[in-house]
C-alpha cells in the first residue's frame, strides 16, 4: 500500500469522524434546549455507559426475580409435596438492549419473508411479459406509498384477523414486521425483474436448444444470471425496511429502537437528548451492519468472486 | 466421399420478414438447400445478408415466415438438441466450469439412457476431443477465448446431434488458434462423420473444411446466389493444399462472386492474404469510402 492509498483508506476517514465531532463537542453546548443544553460527544458516551448499566441491572433484577421463585417453591414443596407450584415470566421495562433485539429480529422476519414473496414474483414477472403486464400497473401504483400510510390498515387487519387466546406472537411484532415486508417487496420485485428480463440472448437460446425445463432453466441460468440485481433489489429493500421500522415503532408505539427514541421524547428527561443520540448512533451503526451482512452473503452465493461489490 | 442421395437436411423455400416499425423486413427470400448426411456444408456471405438467419431458422430458434425445413422427413418447429448450435461467442455459462457446461448437455439428452459413470466418461470424452480434458474444471473466465470455444464445440458434440450448427465458431480468434480449431474441426469431422452446417466469413476456412461452399447474395430478401463444390481429397493438410489446383480454383470462386458479382469491387482477387471483410451492414448504399474501386 502506498502512502496515499494508506491516507485514502485510514487516515481520512478517522480525520473525518474526528472533525465531525470536533465541531459537535464545540457546537452542542451552545443550543440549549427545554431539556438543557444538546450534549456533546462526551456527554452521549456517558449515557452509553448508563444504558449498559441499567440493562445489567436489569438482568439482574430478572434472575433474582426467578431466583426468588424457585426459593420459596422449593420450600412450599417441602412442606407438602402436592403444592401447586407455578413460575410467572419476569415482566421488567424492557431496555436499551432488549429493545435492538426486538427491532433486528422484527427487521429480519419482515426482510426474509417479503425475500420469500418477491424473488419468485420477480422471477415469474422477468420470465414472462404476461405476468409482467398484470404485475406492473400495481408495482407502479404501492411502489410510491409510503409504508407508514400501510400501518393503520395492517393495524386494522391484523387485529381483525390475528385472534387467538394464547397468540404465540404480539400483535404489535406482526404489525412492524408486515409493515416491514409491505415496504420490502417492491425494490426486490422490480430489481428481481430487471435482472431476470436482462439474461444474455445466448444463454436463453443455450437453454432452448438443450429443451431445459422451466425448473431446470431457472435453477441453471436465470438465478445464476439474475443473482447481482436481486442483491441490489434486497440490500435496497432492506436499507428502506431498517428507515420504515423505527419510523413505525415510534409511530404505533411498538416495542423497539423506535419506541426507545419515542419515550425518552416524551419522558424529557435531562439525560433523554443524550439517550435519542446514542440511539441515533447505534440505528446508523446496525444499518450499516445489515448492508454489509447483505454484502457478505452476496459473496457467499455469487459465483463471481472477483465482481467489484460495494 | 460416397454421397448417398438421401435428403438428409432440407432447407425447403424459406422466406423470412422480420417485424419493424416501417413494416415487415424480409429478411431472406426463398432459400434453398439440400445437404447430406455427413456433409460439411459452410454458407459465406457479406455481413447482414442473413446467414445467422437462417442457422437459426434450421435451429428452430427462428421461424421462417414461409417455407420450412425438414430433417430427416420431419419439419422442424423448435429448438432440440439434435440440432446442436455453438455460437459465436461460445455462450458458456459462466458460472459452470467446462466439465459442468458440458454435463449439463449430457444430462440433458442422456437422462435415463446413461448411467452416472457412462456420463462422466462421455463428457470427458468430448472434452478430451476437442484437447481440452487438461482444463476441465476451469471455469469460462480462466480459459482463453479458443478454449472456451472448444469447450462450447464439445458441448455441442456430447449432445450427439444430427446437425451441427455453427455459427462463425472461429472469427473471434487470433489466427493460430483457429488454425488449431480448423485442424481439429476436420479430425472430429473425419471420425464422427457429422453433418455439419458452419458459417463463416473466412474463404480460406471455407475451402479447406466444406464440400461444399454455399454463398449468399446480399441482403435484403437475400437468397442462394451459387455454389461451389470442394473436390478436394481428406484428409487435408492446409500446407499441401495452398499449392493444389482445385483450391485456387474454389478460392477463387469464392472471392470473384463475392467482390465481383456483388457491387464490392476490388483491384485484384489473387492479391495473398486476402480475407474477406465483412461489410458495416447490410444497407445497399455505397459510401464513397468504402468502394475502393479503381
Ligand atoms: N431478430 C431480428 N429482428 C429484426 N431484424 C433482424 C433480426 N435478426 C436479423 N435481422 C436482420 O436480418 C438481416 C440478416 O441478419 P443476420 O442473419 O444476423 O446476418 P449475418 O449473420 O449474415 O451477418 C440483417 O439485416 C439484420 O438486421
Ligand atoms: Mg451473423
Amino acid at each position: 500500500m502506498n502512502t496515499k492509498q494508506l491516507f485514502q483508506t485510514l487516515v481520512a476517514p478517522f480525520l473525518g469522524i474526528l472533525l465531525f465531532l470536533a465541531i459537535w463537542q464545540i457546537g452542542a453546548p451552545k443550543i440549549v434546549t427545554s431539556l438543557g443544553a444538546v450534549p456533546g460527544p462526551v456527554q452521549v458516551f456517558e449515557q452509553f455507559t448508563g444504558l449498559i448499566d441499567e440493562h445489567q441491572a436489569a438482568r439482574q433484577k430478572e434472575v433474582e426475580f426467578y431466583q426468588r421463585q424457585e426459593e420459596r417453591n422449593a420450600t412450599a414443596l417441602a412442606e407438602d409435596p402436592n403444592a401447586e407450584v407455578s413460575i410467572r415470566p419476569y415482566t421488567g421495562k424492557a431496555t436499551f438492549f432488549d429493545q435492538i433485539v426486538t427491532s433486528i429480529v422484527t427487521v429480519m422476519t419482515g426482510f426474509v419473508l417479503a425475500g420469500f414473496i418477491a424473488i419468485p414474483l420477480g422471477i415469474v414477472a422477468g420470465l414472462s411479459q404476461t405476468v409482467y403486464a398484470a404485475l406492473n400497473p400495481l408495482i407502479q401504483l404501492f411502489k410510491p406509498v409510503s409504508p407508514l400510510a400501510w400501518l393503520p390498515i395492517v393495524t386494522m387487519i391484523v387485529s381483525a384477523v390475528y385472534v387467538s387466546d394464547d397468540p404465540t406472537f404480539d400483535k404489535s411484532f406482526i404489525n412492524s414486521a408486515l409493515t416491514v415486508l409491505l415496504c420490502c417487496l417492491w425494490p426486490t420485485i422490480i430489481n428481481t425483474t430487471v435482472g431476470v428480463a436482462n439474461i444474455s440472448k445466448d444463454l436463453q437460446n443455450v437453454s432452448k436448444v438443450l429443451r431445459l425445463s422451466w425448473w431446470t432453466h431457472v435453477r441453471k441460468i436465470v438465478l445464476p444470471s439474475a443473482i447481482p440485481m436481486i442483491f441490489t433489489g434486497l440490500r435496497l429493500s432492506l436499507g428502506i425496511a431498517w428507515m420504515v421500522l423505527i419510523a413505525a415503532e415510534m409511530l404505533a408505539q411498538n416495542p423497539g429502537l423506535g419506541k426507545f427514541v419515542w419515550d425518552e421524547f416524551q419522558n424529557g428527561s435531562s439525560n433523554s437528548l443524550g439517550r435519542i443520540m446514542v440511539a441515533v448512533i447505534v440505528i446508523g451503526l446496525i444499518g450499516f451492519a445489515l448492508d454489509r451482512g447483505m454484502l457478505l452473503l452476496q459473496r457467499q452465493v455469487s459465483w463471481d468472486k472477483s465482481a467489484a461489490l460495494r | 466421399m460416397t454421397t448417398k442421395h438421401t435428403d438428409h437436411l432440407l432447407i425447403s423455400q424459406v422466406s423470412i420478414d422480420f417485424p419493424t416499425p416501417q413494416g415487415p423486413f424480409r429478411a431472406l427470400d426463398k432459400v434453398d438447400l439440400r445437404i447430406e448426411k455427413g456433409e460439411f456444408v459452410s454458407i459465406i456471405g457479406h455481413s447482414g445478408c442473413g446467414k445467422s438467419t437462417v442457422l437459426n431458422i434450421v435451429a428452430g430458434l427462428y421461424q421462417a415466415t414461409e417455407g420450412g425445413v425438414i430433417l430427416d422427413g420431419r419439419e422442424v418447429n423448435e429448438p432440440g438438441p439434435e440440432r446442436a448450435v455453438v455460437f459465436q461467442n461460445h455462450s458458456l455459462l459462466p458460472w459452470l466450469t467446462a466439465y459442468e457446461n458440458v454435463e449439463l448437455a449430457v444430462k440433458q439428452v442422456f437422462k435415463g439412457k446413461k448411467s452416472k459413470a457412462e456420463m462422466r466418461e462421455w463428457i470427458e470424452h468430448n472434452l478430451t476431443l476437442v484437447h481440452m480434458d487438461h482444463a476441465m474444471h476451469k471455469r469460462p473466465d480462466e480459459i482463453s477465448g479458443g478454449m472456451k470455444q472448444r469447450v462450447g464445440i464439445a458441448r455441442a458434440l456430447a449432445m450427439q446431434p444430427q446437425v451441427l450448427l455453427l455459427d462463425e465458431p472461429f472469427g473471434a480468434l487470433d489466427a493460430l488458434t483457429r488454425a488449431h480449431l480448423q485442424d481439429s474441426m476436420m479430425e472430429i469431422q473425419a471420425t464422427l462423420g457429422n453433418t455439419v452446417i458452419m458459417i463463416t466469413h473466412d474463404v480460406d476456412e471455407a475451402v479447406l473444411l466444406s464440400d461444399r461452399i454455399v454463398m449468399m447474395s446480399n441482403g435484403p430478401a437475400a437468397s442462394v446466389g451459387d455454389i461451389v463444390q470442394v473436390n478436394l481429397p481428406r484428409p487435408r493438410n492446409r500446407v499441401a493444399m495452398a499449392e493444389s489446383v482445385e483450391y485456387m480454383r474454389c478460392r477463387k470462386a469464392v472471392l470473384s462472386f463475392l467482390y465481383e458479382r456483388h457491387g464490392r469491387k476490388t483491384v485484384s482477387v489473387s492479391v495473398e492474404d486476402e480475407e474477406v471483410q465483412p461489410a458495416r451492414d447490410n444497407i445497399v448504399t455505397l459510401k464513397p469510402s468504402t468502394a475502393k474501386a479503381a
